[in-house]
């Protein structure tokens, strides 16, 4: 067949697997590649572990992963956020397997070693047998990078790469408009749906920038919806556009009106928000942040994926984590108002219900989706994933190349960002 | 014990159970009281379910297009619709005042897809209100055992 790859360049070439229109389908299902992702893009890039307000205090933590390594992010007394190893240093067990929570220290349940909010380690049972052969300063819980940029956190394991601001570019303006959905008030973290479905990472990763597949995939969805929100919904043939913004970056805007929820509040408040904007104004709350709050509550129209792992999707953020070659787990963070009006934020919560997590009415039907993905793509072992969607109206934009809104652009993006990574 | 009253809430709960796993959804949805809600919570203890995120927090307006998606073939994880086994048990009633009941019992579903035969553990409260000679469902709350644990799509009523 034409375009066949050799197979010895498999393991040795990457490069040769990413076209400036298609990706090589070893991509979703070669478990080496996979194990070379995890060293030459989790362990080699910035890569998101929480939202500030996660953990909120001093002793507030939360234990996740980097690519399969398992991590804790802990606020310390000074309020500096830490991002440690999950791994005691005596014989490597896990130091906390709570996913949340709130601590003075952590202890290893095994030997009882026990560390300090910033890693260091403090104390050991019964010390007397190490003699002179053990320095604490040199046994901390293992450190990592960590830096953040309107909230979100973000840890590396590399010393040398280029500080988080650099690498987001110009993706920092889209996460400055995503968090206007804090109404004045602030994001803030409250919970998520976790799932896992049967596929590759890069599934979904390519899904947060396609809305080719909105109308389609999420038809049961849009039926449940007032008509209103349909013709909101329905961007595929709209104004909306696809931007690559460097670095495996890129926003799909679908909704052109809702990219500056702060723009425009004047314009009629939609159907669905009028009894709650009655409630807000009986609550004492003056006209224009009634708007803003309203708005807020509708998210935004815009999704910002984050190469490797984050997007802003809408209303919430999407996490992944990838389990193994074809599996991954997805968390949908819900999106509130920190200390915002209670009813807004129940509206917020349900509006999360209705579309995500496994009893929703929206991600059942992506996962569904993804997995057929996985599972066709275990044919034809020569053929190749096509990306090239939106090509011929591709342009160069400010920021980088811009297309229409369904153009796979964004996919684009991150292939050539993998590309490079996996190529270095 | 109120032997009679056990029997009553049982006999009502095993029908409830028996229309979903037969897809008698219009049966079911004439079960519930106007202002009733379905719950399942993500967090074992929490209490405060307005208020918190759960996998599903429905209303009369909710249960009736969750019915909608099941059986409108629109939906790609629903169609074929899952087929389900539920066994219900261990029935307790834990409060009866005038004409409220709250019982609490044990739900063992198992779930058929394509391939793929699940199992999901459930306790289930009820906060039941007499109605004639049967009852309506207040607030049905499904508290799976794994519900804090990553979850696959759930494609059927719990």
């Amino acid at each position: 067949m034409n375009n066949m790859i050799d197979v010895v360049n498999l393991e040795c070439d990457p490069a040769e697997l990413v076209k400036a229109d298609r990706v090589h389908t070893s991509l979703y299902t070669d478990a080496k590649l996979f194990d070379a992702e995890m060293e030459k893009i989790f362990y080699s890039t910035w890569v998101w572990v929480a939202h500030e307000s996660e953990i909120p205090d001093a002793g507030s933590y939360k234990s996740t992963f980097i690519g399969k390594q398992p991590v804790i992010a802990v606020r310390d007394r000074k309020k500096q956020v830490n991002v440690l190893l999950n791994r005691c240093r005596h014989r490597g067990a896990t130091v906390c397997e709570h996913k949340k929570g709130k601590t003075n220290s952590f202890v290893c349940p095994y030997h009882g070693w026990g560390y300090a909010l910033d890693g260091s380690l403090r104390g050991i049972p019964h010390p007397d047998s190490y003699g002179e052969c053990l320095d604490k300063s040199e046994l901390p819980l293992v450190s990592l990078r960590t830096e953040s940029y309107a909230g979100m956190i973000f840890a590396t394991f590399k010393d040398d790469i280029e500080p988080l601001v650099d690498f987001l570019g110009p993706a920092r303006k889209w996460m400055d408009l995503f968090m206007k959905q804090g109404a004045g008030y602030g994001i803030k973290v409250p919970g998520e749906h976790r799932f896992r479905f049967p596929g590759n990472w890069k599934i979904q990763l390519e899904n947060t920038t396609d809305a080719y597949h909105f109308p389609l995939v999420h038809k049961s969805f849009l039926h449940s919806v007032d008509q209103q929100t349909m013709d909101m919904l329905d961007f595929v043939d709209g104004a909306g556009y696809v931007e690559d913004l460097g670095n495996g970056h890129s926003v799909m805007v679908m909704i052109p009106d809702l990219i500056d929820l702060e723009a425009n509040l004047d314009l009629p408040i939609p159907t669905r928000f009028e009894s709650l904007a009655q409630e807000l104004r009986d609550e004492g709350i003056e006209e224009q942040q009634v708007r803003r709050i309203v708005r807020a509550v509708g998210g935004s129209g815009f999704n910002l994926n984050l190469f490797p792992n984050i997007a802003c999707s809408m209303a919430f953020f999407r996490v992944l984590q990838p389990i193994s070659v074809n599996e991954t787990e997805i968390h949908h963070s819900v999106i509130t108002m920190d200390g915002g009006p209670a009813v807004a934020n129940r509206y917020r919560l349900r509006l999360h219900e209705h579309f995500q997590g496994p009893m929703g009415f929206g991600t059942p039907d992506d996962s569904e989706a993804w997995e057929r993905v996985q599972k066709g793509a275990s044919a034809g072992e020569d053929l190749w994933i096509m990306l090239n969607r939106g090509l011929p109206g591709e342009k160069p934009s400010e920021d980088g190349l811009v297309s229409d809104v369904s153009a796979e652009t964004g996919m684009r993006a991150a292939y050539q960002q993998w590309k490079k990574m996996m190529s270095a | 014990m109120n032997l009679q009253l056990l029997q009553e809430v049982t006999a009502f709960i095993w029908a409830e159970g028996d229309m979903l796993d037969h897809n008698e959804y219009d049966t079911w949805l004439a079960l519930w009281a106007d202002k009733g809600t379905y719950i399942i919570p993500i967090d074992p203890k929490e209490e405060d379910f307005e208020n918190t995120l759960n996998y599903a927090y429905d209303d009369a307006h909710m249960r009736q297009l969750r019915v909608q998606r099941l059986i409108g073939g629109e939906s790609i994880s629903t169609s074929p619709q899952p087929r389900t086994v539920r066994t219900a048990a261990n029935f307790r009633v834990l409060s009866e005042d005038g004409d409220q009941v709250r019982v609490r019992c044990s739900q063992h579903l198992r779930d058929f897809r394509k391939d793929s035969l699940k199992h999901y553990s459930a306790d289930l409260t009820y906060d039941l209100v007499r109605s004639g000679d049967s009852f309506q469902i207040q607030r049905k709350l499904i508290r799976l055992i794994n519900s804090d644990d990553t979850l696959a799509g759930i494609g059927y009523i719990l």
